[in-house]
């Protein structure tokens, strides 16, 4: 009995340990694909686009989503695992700095002879390490026929005084209305990058402009905060809550009062298209965020933080597997209509299709116009997530009233300096 | 007299059992074994290797000897997160086990449909903390809003006070059970004795029921202060350490100070190790301390 038992048990392992070897031949052959997306609002059509792949090529195509302000986590997780990704985003020259080892080189690569301009691409004197896949820009989404309803076309607002006069005379009749100027501005962590990260973007982008910085700073001055806490008043006190009750907002609460035509105007950026198309193409603005500096000019603020890197510690078969792939995705009409359709993206390859996104076309608008593109100086952020959970913090505490704007101040400019030194050393 | 009865039989089968247990202990313990090797003891030798190193990923590592734990040390905010750790400890570790243990006392009298309130108290204890923490979250977010105008993010004592109710909620009800186990093996003879001969309620609570059952008071003061000193999910959920002081969280418990320093900077790794390592040394020592305490005060039969 006991050695049919064993015997059972040795022919079930060996069995495994030859499913396992014929699995293992079978990818080192041919090579394989892992992507490790960043975007959850992409993850269906990523998935759909690799389904597509493995059955035009039979390249096996895993993508795996990170779930919403974790992907550091499941990088740093899954990298070191024998079955890592072999494609993975980086945010920029901070987010090179921290995973060079992983990155491989890619200047003979064809997908970065796709690339419209070096702008898009992670480059030192040594080769080229990351490839933006999408171009984005945020600003104040309107409800036009909102705007209108209350008595004011979007024309009207031209800088930071007629923004705030409009908003207020809108909080002013609210009960009449029957809506607000803004949705809530929420600070659950759901919803509060789009202050701490995006907000906050405008004054330091005014601010590095003037100093002339162009690579990352030990510490900043805040030279801009008080026209921050302008807009800020300006967000808070002409909204569908009570500022007090902004630190428990999501970012659901904001979309839902946006759709539903509680609010006039919702900060977010051209990736928020899908969640408020149901108001209609033809109601939607979209403004630049306006704060009393060099308003006449200003454009939308258009950057990307989101950049391909090939993983280096990959077998050679892997990163030719995935290096195809991805010159695939940029240069088929399959890949090209997923990137601009169903993901939205606008994106910088010679081959993109101009994307239906209206927030897009609104976007490269205003660059036609003439008008200046506001950067994203936040991708210089020392240790972004430490840095800004103080910032919200204080933004919230503020907002109650049981802070003051001080505590905001150091939390930014303070904290900038202490996370550059964490981060030194 | 049923009761003796079914130990002289337990006994007589015992040494039968015995021998079989013997022979067959390692099929047993074998597969567990691995288990906890595979889930423990490896990963707990690296963890300790690797709070010696500076790294990003264990792939790349540098030997950097002390330094990890002379930052870690250095630390405010692993301090702020003891020092809050500690306080949390304590009050749930009362509150629990008292109310536990009333509860249970209440439902070892013979009330009617004292199942169903068992049942009702233990369900808590079946759902996920993460999943509890944000649930939670927005009932007493509500209720803070409601009364006091403020919110869960902006008032530490609100943090506090909200993960003490959270935890209560959910470990009631399984030290309830533990508890119940227990009174249910308090010898009736002692209280009927104690009955005969005059002894108060009070007395016979104090004398004799809470004497007979230190064993299940070290388990369940034991479990609730482990829990409570390692709380991680219910914290991540609740609180997130909000709200800042400067930038220390002032509701971050220590778990939730090692995993924030882990990917709070690109070379905090290795200090977030150093400081896991110093706090698997702070649980074993507590509860050893804890353990000799309560074990010292246990009737010997």
């Amino acid at each position: 009995m006991k050695k049919k038992l064993v015997s059972a048990l040795l022919v079930t392992s060996m069995a495994a340990a030859m499913l396992a070897g014929c699995g293992k031949g079978g990818a080192e052959e041919t090579g394989s694909v892992y992507y490790l997306n960043f975007k959850p609002e992409a993850d269906e059509a990523w998935q759909a686009l690799a389904k597509t792949y493995t059955e035009q090529t039979g390249v096996e195509v895993k993508v795996v989503t990170a779930a919403e302000g974790t992907y550091e986590e499941t990088l740093t997780a899954d990298i070191d695992k024998k079955d890592a990704p072999t494609l993975f985003q980086i945010s920029g020259a901070v987010g090179y700095e921290s995973w060079k080892d992983y990155c491989l080189d890619l200047s003979d690569s064809d997908v970065y002879k796709q690339l419209t301009s070096d702008d898009f691409a992670i480059k030192n004197d040594n080769g080229v390490y990351g490839i933006a896949y999408v171009y984005e820009g945020y600003g104040i989404i309107t409800n036009k026929a909102l705007l209108e309803k209350a008595g004011y076309s979007i024309d009207d607002i031209k800088d930071f005084n007629s923004l705030k006069a409009v908003a207020e005379d809108i909080t002013a009749r609210s009960a009449d209305l029957g809506f607000s100027a803004f949705t809530s501005a929420g600070l659950d962590s759901s919803s509060s990058w789009r202050f701490s990260g995006h907000l906050a973007n405008i004054p330091l982008f005014y601010e590095f402009e003037e100093d002339g910085i162009t690579s990352q700073p030990a510490t900043i001055k805040g030279t801009y905060l008080d026209n921050f806490k302008a807009i800020w008043d300006v967000y808070t006190q002409n909204a569908t809550c009570a500022p007090s009750e902004l630190s428990a907002k999501t970012g659901d609460d904001a979309v839902a009062e946006f759709v539903n035509e509680q609010a006039v105007f919702y900060q977010n950026g051209t990736w928020a298209y899908g969640d408020i198309s149901s108001i209609g193409d033809d109601n939607i603005g979209y403004l630049p965020i306006y704060i009393g500096v060099r308003d006449e000019k200003e454009g939308l603020s258009c950057g990307t933080e989101n950049y391909w890197a090939v993983n280096s510690q990959a077998s050679e078969a892997d990163q030719k597997a995935t290096l195809d792939f991805l010159n695939w995705v940029v240069t088929s009409d399959e890949g090209t209509s997923a990137l601009a359709d169903d993901m939205g993206f606008v994106s910088p390859f010679k081959n993109a299709k101009s994307v239906s996104n209206v927030l897009c076309n609104i976007m490269n608008q205003y660059v036609a116009d003439g008008c200046y593109n506001v950067s994203w100086a936040f991708n210089f952020t020392p240790n972004t997530e430490s840095w800004r959970a103080p910032v919200v913090s204080a933004l919230a505490a503020y907002s109650a009233g049981t802070g003051d704007w001080d505590a905001v101040v150091s939390a930014y400019v303070d904290g900038w300096a202490e996370q550059y030194q964490l981060s030194q050393q | 007299m049923k009761k003796k009865q079914k130990t002289v039989n337990s006994s007589a089968v015992n040494s039968i059992q015995r021998k079989a247990m013997k022979k067959y202990a390692p099929i047993f313990i074998i597969p567990t074994f691995i288990a906890f090797c595979i889930g423990f003891v490896y990963p707990f030798l690296w963890g300790i290797k690797l709070s010696f190193f500076k790294f990003k990923t264990i792939r790349f590592q540098k030997f950097i000897g002390l330094q990890n734990y002379i930052n870690a040390l250095k630390d405010a905010s692993y301090f702020r997160a003891f020092k809050f750790t500690v306080a949390y400890t304590v009050v749930t570790m009362i509150l629990i086990n008292v109310i536990a243990f009333a509860i249970a006392l209440a439902l070892t009298r013979k009330i009617k449909g004292s199942t169903i309130f068992r049942t009702i108290f233990f369900m808590p204890n079946l759902i996920g903390g993460i999943v509890l923490g944000y649930i939670w979250k927005i009932i007493l977010n509500g209720v803070i809003q409601a009364f006091w105008n403020s919110s869960l993010a902006l008032n530490a004592t609100f943090g506090f006070w909200g993960l003490v109710i959270l935890m209560c909620w959910q470990q009631i009800g399984y030290m309830m059970i533990i508890y119940i186990a227990g009174l249910q093996n308090v010898p009736t003879d002692y209280i009927e004795a104690a009955q005969i001969d005059g002894a108060t309620g009070g007395q016979i609570l104090t004398r004799i029921t809470i004497p007979c059952i230190m064993p299940t008071i070290t388990i369940c003061t034991f479990l609730t202060l482990t829990n409570s000193f390692k709380l991680f999910n219910q914290n991540l959920a609740l609180t997130n350490g909000l709200p800042y002081d400067g930038t220390i969280g002032t509701t971050q418990m220590l778990a939730l100070n090692i995993y924030s320093s882990f990917y709070e900077n690109l070379t905090s790794l290795g200090v977030g190790q150093a400081k896991a390592v110093l706090f698997f040394i702070m649980v074993g020592i507590i509860s050893m301390v804890q353990l000799g305490f309560t074990r010292s005060r246990e009737v010997q039969e």
